[in-house]
């Protein structure tokens, strides 16, 4: 069941001096369930492709067709909570903004907070939480309005190497827990390679395509888990050579 | 319990801030008794420098011939007044300016030269267009505070994370919602350093305009005891600025620390 459509995305940035080509042709399909990452070159694009599917950024071609109902849900850079917010005030946003405050919906959040283990925390403010709360916090806030894709834009990149596996697969579980599908885009190789069941490979700008990967491990389990996988290494230097890195 | 090596910290860093304090006093009583000294053995004229005795003399004449807080109250009350509208007036156009981007593109050049021409200038055509009198001197204040102001509010407003304003837009967030939901409560202490600055900057406006033209105040006092030379005056109305010009700072300081308290 295919949940979104991207037919022939395309940007241009328009500046005084020149017009530059960001993105040009992405194609892609996204079937319900699906864990995409999207790794390419820093400055390549990546986050530009997610923001034009949630309407952050206009696109200068192509089409996205999203299935009907079907709902999109944005989680940004960093954690970005609201430090004068409490943590539940902090996950209300969204329903707060579209003026869906029902009580059927607090509920919900207050379901979502116990189950990952931040009850205790709902009346707290974000600067009492360890790295690992706030991203989860950050989670809670997207799902609480019931997003059916999330997409994730480097949604790790604020915290340091230890938290950050910890805290992929703290977000990769719930995820799966709540059975949506995500697109995630990071620079990180490994990170991609451990949550995703497909990769998405760009090239540099003006970023198209360069490769798509079925990541098929032995034992598919936790991210953490899956960095031990066999085959792991095997789709890092595929992924690594097509990246092409210049130092 | 603390360990040796922890309470010997803890002391050195008591002996350390006492040390400050303790000299801090020092400078200021040997200034004091110095002064004093080098008048009583008339080492300098006293009829120019004026001695602390002198000044202590004048404030207690002027309470008694109830003028002190009069003048107190005048300076205090023009400096609020204009600090309030300033800040108020402030806040209000760098938010329309940071709501609406064009309007800020079209006044940015004339807010930049309003903000280096010395305001002082003004002076006389405000004082010739509403008159010698207190709405002139709160004018005054309120133009030295409302420029930097706006500027340093909307530049914090422009500053404001742009992942936070992503995530509001990708809730489907108003421009209005964005800017009362993101941009006021994520910029209060910014907002808070710009309300600090005016205090300052009304105190000197409202100063300035009672040089130019008043009836009553601190200012009011410096400017007449220059003009009948009577410098125990004009040294006393300095200090008691001083005095007042403190006291406002830390009033803000203390309500910022009780807004940001969390």
């Amino acid at each position: 069941m295919k949940l979104l459509e991207i037919k022939n995305l395309r940007k241009i940035y328009h500046t005084k001096k020149r017009e530059i080509l960001a993105v040009d042709d992405f194609s892609f399909d996204l079937e319900g369930g699906d864990f995409i990452a999207i790794v390419g070159p820093s400055g390549c694009g990546k986050s530009t492709i997610l923001k034009m599917l949630c309407g952050l950024e206009s696109k200068s071609a192509g089409n996205v067709k999203i299935k009907d109902n079907i709902k999109l849900g944005y989680m940004p850079q960093g954690d970005s909570l609201f430090e004068w917010r409490t943590v539940l005030k902090n996950c209300l946003l969204g329903l707060e903004i579209n003026k869906e405050l029902t009580e059927e919906n607090i509920n919900y959040v207050k379901h979502l907070l116990k189950t990952y283990g931040l009850d205790d925390f709902k009346g707290a403010y974000p600067n009492n939480l360890s790295g690992g709360m706030r991203q989860r916090v950050s989670l809670i806030r997207t799902l609480a309005t019931r997003p059916d894709i999330l997409l994730l834009d480097e949604p790790f990149s604020a915290l340091d190497y230890q938290s950050r596996l910890a805290v992929s697969d703290d977000v990769y579980n719930i995820i799966k827990k709540e059975k949506k599908s995500a697109i995630m885009v990071t620079h990180d190789i490994s990170e991609a390679i451990s949550m995703a069941d497909k990769v998405i490979v760009l090239s540099e700008r003006p970023c198209t395509i360069k490769s798509i990967y079925d990541i098929k491990l032995e034992n598919k389990s936790t991210p953490i888990n899956n960095r031990k996988d066999k085959n792991f290494a095997y789709y890092y230097d595929l992924i690594w050579k097509d990246i092409d890195y210049h130092v | 319990m603390y360990s040796e090596e922890h309470k010997n910290y803890l002391k050195k860093i008591k002996r350390y801030n006492f040390s400050v304090k303790l000299i801090q006093i020092v400078i200021l009583l040997a200034f004091l008794i110095i002064w004093q000294v080098l008048a009583s053995t008339e080492k300098i004229n006293t009829f120019i420098f004026s001695s602390p005795l002198a000044v202590f003399d004048t404030i207690i004449s002027l309470y008694q011939e109830d003028n002190l807080l009069y003048h107190i109250w005048i300076t205090v009350y023009e400096t609020l007044v204009g600090f309030a509208l300033g800040c108020a007036l402030g806040i209000l156009i760098a938010s329309i300016l940071w709501i609406n981007k064009f309007i800020f593109k079209i006044v940015d050049p004339y807010l930049t030269i309003l903000n280096s021409l010395p305001k002082v200038a003004l002076g006389p055509i405000i004082i010739i267009w509403s008159g010698a009198n207190t709405n002139s001197i709160i004018i005054m204040a309120l133009l030295i505070s409302v420029i930097i102001t706006i500027l340093n509010v909307y530049q914090a407003f422009i500053s404001t994370d742009e992942n936070k304003i992503s995530l509001m837009k990708s809730f489907g967030a108003s421009k209005w919602q964005i800017y009362y939901k993101l941009i006021l409560p994520s910029n209060v202490s910014n907002i808070m350093s710009a309300v600090k600055i005016n205090i300052s900057m009304s105190l000197i406006g409202v100063v300035m305009g009672e040089f130019l033209t008043s009836k009553a105040g601190i200012g009011h006092l410096i400017m007449y005891g220059s003009q009948v030379f009577n410098l125990n005056l004009v040294i006393t109305g300095i200090f008691i600025l001083c005095i007042v010009a403190t006291l406002m700072y830390y009033i803000v300081v203390l309500i910022e620390k009780k807004l940001s308290h969390r």
